[in-house]
C-alpha cells in the first residue's frame, strides 16, 4: 500500500477496501485470544482453513482469525456474519457443518446455546446472555477484523478520528473535547486523563514521551490484552491522537513479553502504521511527526507502576520513585511523560469521532464511559465483558455471569487484584464506579471482578495475595519490603493454628504504616485486600484465632 | 546468532533489556561470558548488566531444562485450585518452582497472571497452554515432552 499524503487519500483508500467487500457474503470468525488459544482453537481455525478450500467455497464464505469475542469459558468461539450467529465449543469435527451451513446462510442448531436453566436457544450475539446486557463500544469490533490487517481497521472506520483530528480540530480543541468528555484513567487510579494530558502539554520541555501502558500486571485481569491483541490499530490510533495533542514526538507501548500472539500484532501494525504513513513524518500531510516503539516488561509486577515502567524503557531497573516528582513532567529521561492505560487510549478515537456529549450520556455521574472487566473465579460465564459505568454489580455477576456454578451460593466480590479488595455478597447492587467502589473498600482497579463462592477461605486468601506482593516488592523502601513480610508472617501463623491474642490489632497498625510509609502504590495498596477482609470478614479472622489457640492449648 | 543480536545493539546503552532479552529467549540462559559481551558492546558496565539480569525474573543466570513448566499461580487458578495442581507437578518432577532437574529435562515455574483465567487452572509447557488442568491429567501432558 502507498503512503498517504492526505485525509482525502486515507478516506479514498476506504472506500476501495469497502468497495472490493461484500457485506453479505457469509464470514466465519474464529476466536484466536488467550483462553479460546488454550483450548485448541488454532485446530479449529485450521480445519476452517482447510474444510473451505475443500468443499470449494472460498467465493462464497469468507474467514478470519480474530482476537478475543469475550465469551471466554466458552471457547472455541466461532462467529458467523452476517447476524453475528454464535457457535459455542467448536470442535475440529464440526467445521465441514459450520461451512456448509454458512455458505447456504443457514445455522447448525447444535452448536447455539442453549440456556442451562430453560433451554432457551439463542442463536445470535444479540440473544445470547453473557452478550445481550453488554455495550461493547471497545471490543466490539474485536470480532470483525484480522487484527494483523490494517485493511480491516480500515474497514470498519479505523484512523477516522485521527484524520478529524489533524484535518479539521487544533491541538488544542483535541485535548478540550477528552477534558470535557471526562475520560478517567482506567488503569486504577480514575484521575482525569484531559488534565494529565494538559500538564504534559504545558510542561516547558520540547521533548515529550506518550506511553501506552500495557503491562497488565494485575492478577485475573486480561481485558487489556484482549484488546491489544484484538485490536492493536485502535489503541495506536488513540495514542497518535493523544500524541498529537500534548506536542509528543515519541510514543512507547510497554507490554508482557510472555504473550506471543500480542508482540505479532503490535509489531506488525506499527510496522503497517508507518508503511501507511500514519506514523513518521508528516503524518497525512498535517506536519505532525510522531513514531512509537514496543517495549516489553521482563517479569516484574511493580514495572507496571507508571515511574518504574519508564526506568524500564530507559533501559534501568524498574525503581519507583516518589510521587511528588510528575512523570507527566518530569518521566523517562527527566523529559515530560504522558502514560495511560490502554483501556484510556481505546476510548480516545470515539470521543473524537462522535464527540464528548456523546461520552458522557454513558456512565454514572461521575465516571463517564463504558469499562471493561475481566470476569472470572467461581462464575458460570466468564471472560471480557463491556458494560456502562454505573451498572450494577449484579448484572454483571448474574445477568451476564450467570451467578455461581453446581448452585453454591456467592460469598464476596473482589476487585482489582493483589492491590484491591473484597466486599461480601450483600453489596451486589453497588454500582461499577470509580468513587463509589473505592469506598466501599474494593477499588475497581483495572478491572478484574473475581467471584467467590461460600467456601473461599478469606484468610487464606489475604494470605496468598501478600505472599504474590512480598515476592513482587522491588525492594527500594522499607515499610513496603519489611511491613509486608511481618503481614505475611502473621497470617501464616494464624491460619497454621498459631494465632495469637492481638494479631488483628498488630496487623491493623502494619496496615497502616505500610500505606503510610511506603514509596509508591504497590507498598501503599499492599494492604488494601486486607483491611477490606477486615473490615468485612473480621468474625472469620477472631473464630480461626480463637480455634487455634484452643487447638494449642489442647496440644500442651 | 546470539553474536547478531549483540552487534544489533553495539554502542546503545539504552537497549540493554532488549538485548538480553532477545538472548534469552535464544538461548534460555545466560551465561556470563555472554553477559560480559553484552556489557562490552553496549558500553554498560558489567554490574549494571548483572543487576537487570538478576532483578528481572525473565532473565536465568543459570542454564534451563529444554521444557519449561509452568504453573499458572493467579488469584483465578488460585481460587480453582493451581497449589493442588503445583504440588502435584512438583510431585512428578521432584523440582520446586525455579528449579531445573539434573537431566536438563523441565524446569518447573510459577507464573502469574497469565491471562487466561476462565480455562483456569493452567498448565503451560514451552508456551503451549492446557486449560482446566487437573493434578490427575497434569501427568499424562508432561509425558508427551521428552
Amino acid at each position: 500500500m502507498p503512503s498517504l499524503q492526505t485525509t482525502a487519500e486515507l478516506e479514498e483508500l476506504r472506500e476501495q477496501i469497502r468497495a472490493a467487500r461484500d457485506p453479505s457474503k457469509p464470514c466465519i470468525a474464529v476466536c484466536g485470544g488467550a483462553a479460546c488459544d488454550g483450548l485448541d482453537s488454532a485446530a479449529v481455525a485450521a480445519a476452517f482453513a482447510a474444510e473451505i478450500a475443500a468443499q470449494g467455497v472460498a467465493a462464497k464464505v469468507d474467514f478470519r482469525i480474530t482476537g478475543c469475542h469475550g465469551y471466554c469459558n466458552k471457547g472455541p468461539n466461532v462467529l458467523v456474519g452476517p447476524g453475528d450467529v454464535c457457535y459455542f465449543e467448536v470442535k475440529p469435527e464440526d467445521v465441514p457443518e459450520v461451512v456448509a451451513s454458512a455458505a447456504k446462510g443457514e445455522v447448525v442448531d447444535r452448536l447455539v446455546y442453549r440456556d442451562p436453566a430453560t433451554g432457551e436457544k439463542a442463536v445470535h450475539m444479540s440473544e445470547v446472555p453473557f452478550y445481550k446486557h453488554q455495550m461493547r463500544i471497545l471490543i466490539g469490533d474485536i470480532p470483525r477484523i484480522d487484527p494483523t490487517r490494517i485493511a480491516d481497521y480500515l474497514a470498519v472506520g479505523g484512523y477516522s478520528a485521527l484524520a478529524k483530528a489533524l484535518s479539521q480540530m487544533t491541538s488544542d480543541q483535541v485535548l478540550q473535547e477528552v477534558k470535557k468528555a471526562n475520560l478517567r484513567g482506567r488503569g486504577g487510579g480514575g484521575f482525569p486523563a484531559g488534565l494529565k494530558w494538559e500538564t504534559t502539554k504545558n510542561a516547558p520541555e520540547k521533548t515529550k514521551y506518550v506511553i501506552v501502558n500495557g503491562h497488565e500486571g494485575e492478577s485475573g485481569a486480561f481485558m487489556d490484552r484482549a484488546m491489544l491483541t484484538g485490536n492493536p490499530h485502535r489503541v495506536l490510533e488513540g495514542l497518535i491522537i493523544g500524541a498529537y495533542a500534548i506536542g509528543a514526538q515519541q510514543g512507547y507501548i510497554y507490554t508482557r513479553h510472555d504473550s506471543p500472539s500480542m508482540a505479532r500484532h503490535i509489531t506488525a501494525a506499527l510496522e503497517q502504521a508507518k508503511e501507511l504513513g500514519l506514523l513518521g513524518k508528516n503524518i497525512l500531510g498535517s506536519g505532525f511527526d510522531f513514531d512509537v516503539e514496543l517495549h516489553f516488561d521482563v517479569g516484574i509486577f511493580v514495572s507496571g507502576e507508571s515511574s518504574a515502567l519508564m526506568r524500564s524503557i530507559e533501559g534501568n531497573t524498574p525503581e519507583p520513585r516518589p510521587k511528588y516528582i510528575r512523570t507527566s513532567v518530569s518521566g523517562i529521561w527527566d523529559k515530560p511523560s504522558n502514560l495511560n492505560n490502554v483501556e484510556t487510549w481505546a476510548n480516545v478515537p470515539e470521543i473524537i469521532n462522535r464527540g464528548a456529549d456523546w461520552f458522557t450520556s454513558i456512565g454514572s455521574e461521575k465516571s463517564k464511559g463504558t469499562k471493561l472487566v475481566s470476569l472470572s473465579g467461581h462464575v458460570v460465564n466468564s471472560g471480557v465483558v463491556e458494560v456502562p459505568m454505573g451498572t450494577p454489580l449484579r448484572t454483571i455477576v448474574f445477568d451476564i455471569g450467570g451467578g455461581v456454578p453446581e448452585g453454591r451460593a456467592p460469598k464476596a466480590i473482589h476487585f482489582g487484584g493483589a492491590m484491591g479488595g473484597s466486599i461480601p455478597i450483600s453489596m451486589i447492587d453497588a454500582p461499577l464506579d470509580f468513587d463509589g467502589m473505592a469506598k466501599l473498600g474494593a477499588p475497581i482497579g483495572a478491572g478484574g471482578l473475581l467471584v467467590m463462592d461460600e467456601d473461599t477461605d478469606m484468610i487464606e486468601m489475604a494470605r496468598y495475595l501478600l505472599d504474590f506482593l512480598v515476592k513482587e516488592s522491588c525492594g527500594k523502601c522499607t515499610p513496603c519490603r519489611e511491613g509486608m513480610y511481618q503481614m505475611l508472617k502473621i497470617l501464616t501463623n494464624i491460619i497454621e493454628g498459631k494465632g495469637r491474642k492481638f494479631d488483628l490489632e498488630r496487623l491493623a497498625d502494619l496496615t497502616e504504616v505500610t500505606s503510610l510509609g511506603s514509596l509508591c502504590a504497590l507498598g501503599k495498596t499492599s494492604s488494601d485486600p486486607l483491611k477490606s477482609m477486615l473490615r468485612y470478614f473480621k468474625p472469620e479472622f477472631e473464630a480461626r484465632i480463637a480455634a487455634g489457640s484452643a487447638a494449642g492449648s489442647e496440644a500442651k | 546468532m546470539i553474536d547478531g543480536i549483540i552487534e544489533k545493539y553495539r554502542g546503545k546503552p539504552g537497549a540493554l533489556i532488549h538485548a538480553l532479552t532477545e538472548i534469552q529467549h535464544e538461548n534460555r540462559w545466560l551465561p556470563r561470558e555472554i553477559m560480559q559481551k553484552v556489557a562490552d558492546a553496549l558500553e554498560v558496565p558489567f554490574s549494571q548488566a548483572m543487576q537487570i539480569a538478576s532483578f528481572y525474573k525473565t532473565f536465568s543466570l543459570t542454564p534451563k531444562g529444554r521444557h519449561e513448566v509452568h504453573v499458572c499461580t493467579g488469584m483465578t487458578c488460585h481460587l480453582r485450585g493451581a497449589a493442588k495442581l503445583m504440588a502435584k507437578l512438583e510431585e512428578i518432577t521432584g523440582l520446586k518452582p525455579g528449579e531445573t532437574d539434573t537431566q536438563a529435562k523441565f524446569t518447573l515455574e510459577a507464573g502469574s497472571c497469565l491471562g487466561s483465567c476462565s480455562i483456569g487452572p493452567e498448565l503451560i509447557v514451552d508456551g503451549k497452554h492446557y486449560g482446566r488442568m487437573t493434578p490427575e491429567r497434569a501427568a499424562d501432558v508432561l509425558k508427551q515432552y521428552e
